[in-house]
């Protein structure tokens, strides 16, 4: 790990004056900074700690029933939140699929969407990597590339985004409370995150020294707090990365879907919102062959980058069951593993 | 640059002089503190051996900086013990021989402490595996830790109400 600066500003006006020298990075839990600075892959001049920072810490609902999310609050008090729990509990559900519980009880809001990505040859200071090294090249193309991206790559990067909160995020609507040197300003999650084109060493519209202070689920999201499910493909039951998820809320009336929402994880560098797939949803009633539509179009635009075509169908199929588990409704209590898709679809069939 | 934080680990409260903001909180305990219970496995958050309570919640130590934890309270693997008694889940993992090496035992039970405290398992032992899913043993003693933690949990409980009664 490279040497650096340690401060501890008191104030978020004083962090964002701190994080304006350039080579500065902001320190919130570290989960994620620290054992890239470890490997060598970032190597901050300075790091703000924001960890303390007044303000940051609460969860609070707002009057018009969405909720405000400060950026330090960490994965595993969001989780549990009763509020988050019982208005968007595929929030809920998408956060305990997630990492491990030591890394959910320090890890934070902020720090999840601005995590980096798993990409092995990112990760590796001797492979080639644009978002690294902008214009060194990027060895995943011809390297190991089974688990990358078939939405919105280039041919200078290839790498997804690896987090499962952004994806119900995305779905739901989510905004992002910013501040930065310029003043404060908000940004839908869905245009936070950047896809690579060829910068992708650009991962977000946040310019140098801005300070992520908080996420906002707006009411409209708890629409769907009766039919709301995240479902996550991993190489292992627990703790692993999304091969591919999906977040799938339905609002139903009447036995017809008066509205529906559908993102999927693990396919690009941002979390995806298939907002077709949405479209041809609406007014349908929820069953299978509508399900498998939705995710035909979901997935039109995907191409493979790699040796990565089976992700394709496989995220059609996470993508109707997340749906068809949606469609059975939200369960009362978060299943034993939450999104894994080992748990069958309550009155359907064991496979499908 | 010298930094100077206050920590209580294990109910002692101590004042440390950090000569370099790169320490983190698990070489702070094992290299500058003599508290070597706490294991350094992979180093980077995925195998939990490095597993301690930070302001009573279960963290990797290893992934969080010493300097950032000022004020904090640690509890490690020494702290658990109340002189030559051991701790309810330690008396556990003995009783159900819930570890081979004993390399990821610390951090196993450690994480067992902060997970019974959090309260979300139950006595479902599919939530415990998954609860304990960030601590890796590779002796594969996944099925005496399980059964450990189930039953250290029900003694603690029993002794919660004794107290409350």
């Amino acid at each position: 790990m490279n040497r650096f600066d340690y401060v501890r500003p008191a104030t978020v006006s004083e962090a964002v004056a701190a994080a304006a020298a350039p080579g500065s990075a902001y320190l919130a839990a570290g989960t994620n900074l620290i054992d890239l600075m470890k490997g060598g892959i970032v190597s901050p001049q300075r790091l703000v700690d924001v960890s303390r920072l007044p303000g940051l810490d609460r969860i609070e609902p707002l009057p018009d029933g969405g909720v405000r999310i400060g950026a330090r609050v960490r994965n595993a008090d969001l989780a549990h939140d009763p509020t988050v729990r019982k208005r968007f509990p595929a929030v809920a559900e998408a956060l305990l699929s997630g990492a491990s519980a030591q890394l959910r009880n320090a890890a934070t809001v902020g720090g999840n969407l601005l995590q980096r990505t798993r990409c092995a040859y990112f990760y590796d200071p001797a492979s080639a990597c644009n978002k690294r090294q902008p214009g060194a090249g990027c060895d995943a193309r011809e390297g190991e590339n089974r688990l990358h991206a078939v939405l919105g790559w280039s041919e200078s990067c290839i790498a997804t985004h690896p987090s499962d909160f952004c994806v119900p995020l995305a779905a739901l609507d989510a905004v992002v409370e910013i501040e930065g040197q310029a003043g404060r300003r908000e940004v839908a999650l869905q245009e936070f995150h950047l896809l690579p084109g060829a910068t992708p060493e650009r991962e977000s519209v946040l310019a140098p020294g801005e300070l992520v202070l908080a996420v906002r689920l707006p009411s409209s999201a708890a629409r769907f707090a009766a039919h709301a499910r995240y479902l996550k493909l991993r190489e292992r039951t627990s703790y692993a990365f999304a091969v591919v998820s999906a977040a799938a809320c339905l609002h139903i009336e009447d036995g017809v879907i008066a509205e529906a929402r559908l993102a999927l994880g693990g396919l690009a560098a941002k979390p995806w919102r298939a907002r077709a797939a949405e479209a041809a949803l609406a007014g349908l009633r929820p069953n299978s062959e509508h399900f498998r539509r939705a995710a035909e179009a979901a997935l039109a635009e995907a191409r493979p980058s790699g040796d990565n075509a089976f992700k394709i169908e496989l995220a059609r199929r996470i993508a109707v069951r997340a749906l068809a588990l949606a469609a059975a409704g939200t369960p009362e209590r978060l299943p034993a593993l939450p999104g894994s898709p080992f748990a069958p679809i309550p009155g359907g069939a064991l496979h499908g | 640059m010298s930094l100077s934080i206050t920590l209580t680990i294990n109910g002692i409260r101590r004042i440390v002089e950090l000569d370099d903001p790169r320490v983190t909180l698990l070489d702070l305990l094992r290299e500058r503190l003599d508290l070597t219970g706490t294991k350094k496995g992979c180093d980077r958050g995925q195998c939990g051996a490095c597993t301690v309570l930070l302001d009573g919640r279960r963290i990797n130590s290893c992934l969080a900086l010493a300097v950032s934890q000022d004020g904090a309270e640690v509890v490690t693997i020494e702290g658990l013990a109340q002189g030559e008694t051991c701790h309810p889940v330690q008396g556990a993992f003995i009783a159900h021989d819930a570890f081979q090496c004993g390399f990821c035992t610390p951090g196993q039970i450690m994480s067992a402490v902060g997970l019974i405290q959090e309260g979300q398992v139950g006595d479902d032992p599919e939530r415990v595996r998954e609860g304990m899913s960030g601590n890796l043993c590779r002796c594969g003693a996944y099925r005496g830790i399980t059964e450990a933690v189930l039953e250290a949990q029900r003694s603690l409980s029993q002794a919660g109400r004794k107290e409350a009664a």
